[in-house]
């Protein structure tokens, strides 16, 4: 049989790389990144290489299941996809009957190929989807939202061309996404320099110029400490500031008392440090990228701290600039039509949001929502009534703090539906497991991705499915037309992207050279012209966010100063690895076997301090939350910190290999679901403290 | 040594082993079966940086391979044309020779075949004029795949290069 290339676009994390892959007899052979892709060019990162090992390993849902025993009990029942559908469609139909449409909760994994989905739950009267965003981004969401008016999806990093950049708890090359790890790579070659701030040493610090060992939980104090040397010392770009900010005296107000000296005694970096960063920052203006953050739900204050990361780029007149951090183009702005939306099928759910966001919180965006806020909704009643749960790729029991918790409010549901192409901690407690091809053997509807080049891509089905497992266009077909909403089930892939190429001047050929259709040959850069209009009400870039203060929010916080932890006692701290996507990957063979269990990073000193040595299995405890975890002992950890990969400690019998290893760092996080920024509305997954102990 | 070259450049490299993994699925091999392997250490204090270090460690296709040497049964073989030392599968008769024999501990024991698995440089991909599966899918273009003297060339002309835009930037 001859090999053919597929082009695709992975599946292993939400970066959603494109990719090619070498199809033999209906079988993948081999996968690599998208050679013709200047920022991929053929690299393909560790997750993605096991996408094989993912198609051809048997545990994971094969067919669609129905629970037999009680929820959790793991007792299923095989049937066909036409009983599936109605069973799910009937639960989902009676709900809304008794309830309305708003006792619909979707939870999504989000991206790029979501609208389908977000439409069904238009579609059936909801407005409340929410995407996985809503567990890690929305800090940062926000805290654009609070100053350009538009969310930060709208920026794009010029990673490749930038002088000086600064990875703020952002591990890249471990959490590693592709294109903008090669594109800082190469920027470093060229003589470009790199700042990390973090609490531990990791791959990236150690490419750094300068490592900042920060004390966790002071990020902010560092942060606003840079804009007062910045505002202080005249080193920001003073015609764009004239130009693009509003309230520019209110920041230089608030910023007055965070001397470097005052930073300095709370963060563990030396004003002198501080302030060289920020000279060398305004230096290299406006070629610089403060990196707005990945997962930023961290502390009380993280919005402040993203919020205050986005400000030393705007002040470095870095927003909108080539180098920094340049306007996204969609294709209506490179003159080209966008794709049809199937959301636009439906009108728009005027219905209060069960998570409170635009009416108990005004200032916060649809979007991803505030998925804790909507879970307290479910288990309290209140606003409404939430009774059907549907779940897409996402695994709210492995992302969530305080699993236990969510758990018990799920048990209140009068159904709970999962699409999953793994098994997760929440299909295992599903009334229906509608299991979904894994991203090699389906095919989704046509991404747009906005940026400085805005391009579609569209991923394949690259071999056919090996188990009874469907596509989500399949999947919210067969649900749609069961629930009467004819208008989303459709017959044939082809007809979806059909449906949203039309119009758009590209036809579905025009994918065959390379996967994806740039919407225009050169990348742009000066979208930030005269005459633009930030969508603000002053149409500038506000430091004091007026929606902010209407809601009785504070856009421009001051620092709260961070207690130190007792003796024995450490702030659990969290971050992505190169091996594994939270839980989802835990159990792939191979990548199961490059890293079975996660271990607990702790300070050298601390730990001999409890008589702890490295490789020792210890108790960690917080509140009435307990579990063994061996110790990975270094000095290049802060004293104060402990650190782990978050998704081991998985509890179901079906995946043999990742059962019971390593511990999940969400089950100690007692009342996590409660404690979030006030401010961003992200949950505080780096509030919890951990006592550690000799066994 | 072989023809070709597959060259780790460590200021690229950020330790993540997609090498490892792109090659045992390429290669369909075993989970705990590597024919090529990354070794990390770190974080270290390492030339007065606290950095993490790696070392990509294929096979060498050594000029005078031990493992050749010893193989009982003509199953390990040196190719005439460029090098690549590889095991003709049908002749290994799984005496684990080779695995003592190599100096650098390349060939792996493959359990569930009872035969020896060892880094062939992707040889079916190069006839192809493709790159082996841990260069073509690395991460960040950490490896790189060549003739030596091509490679020799390029490294001489990446450090005279720095140089020079180092005396620019002074």
């Amino acid at each position: 049989m001859p090999v053919r290339t597929v082009y695709s676009v992975c599946g292993m994390c939400p970066v959603r790389c494109p990719i090619e892959v070498d199809v033999e007899n209906g079988e993948c052979r081999f996968i690599q990144g998208n050679r013709q892709v200047p920022s991929i060019r053929g690299a393909l990162c560790t997750r993605g290489a096991a996408g094989i090992p993912f198609v051809r390993d048997d545990e994971r849902p094969q067919f669609p299941m129905l629970r037999k025993g009680e929820r959790g009990e793991g007792r299923w029942q095989r049937v066909s996809w036409d009983e599936a559908f109605s069973y799910a469609a009937d639960k989902i139909a009676a709900v809304r009957s008794r309830h309305g449409g708003r006792s619909i909760l979707w939870s999504d994994i989000g991206g790029p190929f979501s609208d389908l989905r977000q439409a069904l739950v238009r579609g059936l009267g909801s407005p409340n989807y929410f995407g996985e965003d809503s567990v890690h981004g929305v800090n940062r969401q926000h805290a654009a939202l609070s100053l350009f008016g538009f969310s930060d999806d709208r920026l794009d990093l010029d990673l490749k061309n930038a002088r000086e950049v600064v990875l703020q708890a952002r591990n890249l090359f471990e959490s590693v996404h592709i294109p903008q790890a090669n594109d800082l790579l190469d920027g470093l070659e060229n003589g470009g320099r790199l700042t990390v701030i973090d609490v531990r040493a990791t791959v990236s610090s150690g490419k750094a110029d300068r490592f900042f060992l920060i004390r966790p939980g002071t990020d902010y104090a560092l942060n606003m400490a840079v804009i007062h040397t910045l505002l202080k010392y005249k080193l920001y770009d003073a015609a764009y500031a004239e130009k693009w900010i509003a309230d520019l005296d209110e920041l230089g107000r608030m910023a007055a008392n965070f001397s470097p000296e005052v930073a300095a005694a709370e963060t563990g970096i030396t004003a002198a440090e501080i302030e060289a960063l920020a000279r060398d920052l305004s230096k290299a203006a406006p070629k610089v990228v403060w990196h707005p953050g990945w997962r930023t739900s961290r502390y009380h204050d993280s919005f402040f701290v993203c919020r205050s990361a986005l400000i030393i780029n705007i002040l470095l007149g870095a927003v909108g600039a080539k180098g920094g951090l340049p306007l996204a183009s969609r294709p209506e702005d490179v003159g080209q039509k966008g794709l049809n939306r199937f959301s636009d099928l439906f009108p728009a759910v005027t219905e209060q949001r069960a998570d409170g966001v635009g009416w108990k919180y005004p200032a916060f965006e649809g979007g991803p929502g505030l998925l804790h806020e909507a879970f307290g909704a479910l288990q309290s009643g209140d606003p409404y009534p939430v009774k059907a749960c549907v779940t897409y790729q996402l695994d709210p029991l492995a992302e969530l703090p305080d699993p236990q918790r969510l758990a018990s409010a799920l048990a209140s549901l009068d159904a709970l539906v999962c699409v999953t192409s793994a098994w997760s901690e929440t299909a295992w407690l599903a009334d229906v497991v509608l299991p979904l091809s894994p991203y090699l053997e389906r095919e989704s509807i046509i991404a747009q991705l906005d940026g400085i080049k805005p391009a579609f891509l569209l991923r394949r089905r690259c071999a056919p499915p090996r188990f009874d497992t469907r596509s989500d266009w399949e999947i919210v077909g067969g649900l749609a037309r069961k629930l009467g909403l004819e208008s989303l089930a459709f017959a044939a892939a082809e007809e979806i992207w059909k449906f949203q190429l039309d119009g758009t001047g590209v036809r579905l050929q025009d994918f065959d050279a390379k996967g994806i259709v740039d919407l225009t040959g050169q990348p742009q850069y000066d979208r930030l012209t005269e005459g633009f209009r930030f969508p603000t009400d002053s149409g500038k870039i506000e430091m004091v966010s007026f929606h902010w203060r209407r809601q009785g929010l504070s856009s421009l916080g001051s620092y709260a100063s961070k207690n130190s932890p007792a003796a024995g006692t450490f702030r659990l701290t969290l971050g992505g690895c190169g091996l594994h996507s939270d839980g989802h990957t835990v159990n792939n063979p191979l990548l199961h076997k490059q890293m079975p269990e996660n271990v607990l990073w702790m300070n050298q000193a601390a730990a001999a301090g409890l008589g702890i040595a490295d490789g020792e299995t210890v108790a960690v405890s917080a509140q009435d939350r307990s579990g063994r975890i061996r110790v990975r002992l270094t000095e290049f950890i802060h004293p104060e910190a402990v650190f782990m990969v978050p998704g081991f400690g998985r509890t179901l019998p079906v995946e043999s290999r990742a059962h019971g290893r390593g511990l999940a760092a969400n089950r100690l996080m007692a009342g996590g679901l409660d404690l979030w920024d006030p401010n961003g509305g992200g949950v505080a997954l780096q509030e919890h403290f951990l006592t550690v102990s000799k066994l | 040594m072989s023809k070709y070259m597959i060259r780790h450049d460590p200021q690229r490299c950020i330790s993540c082993k997609a090498c490892e993994v792109h090659c045992q699925v390429k290669n369909r091999t075993a989970a705990g079966v590597k024919p090529g392997v990354l070794i990390t250490v770190g974080p270290e204090r390492l030339s007065d940086k606290v950095q993490m270090t790696s070392a990509f460690r294929p096979c060498f296709h050594c000029e005078k391979p031990w493992c050749v040497a010893v193989c009982p049964t003509g199953a390990m073989v040196k190719r005439d044309e460029d090098g690549w030392v590889h095991i003709v599968r049908a002749l290994c008769v799984g005496c684990r020779a080779c695995v003592g024999a190599c100096p650098w501990k390349v060939p792996q024991w493959d359990e569930s075949s009872g035969k020896v698995v060892k880094c062939d440089g992707c040889l079916d991909r190069v006839a192809q004029g493709l790159h082996p599966a841990c260069v073509a899918g690395c991460t960040t273009r950490a490896l790189s795949f060549s003739r030596p003297n091509e490679n020799v060339r390029k490294v001489r002309m990446l450090y005279a290069k720095s140089l020079l835009v180092a005396k620019d930037a002074g």
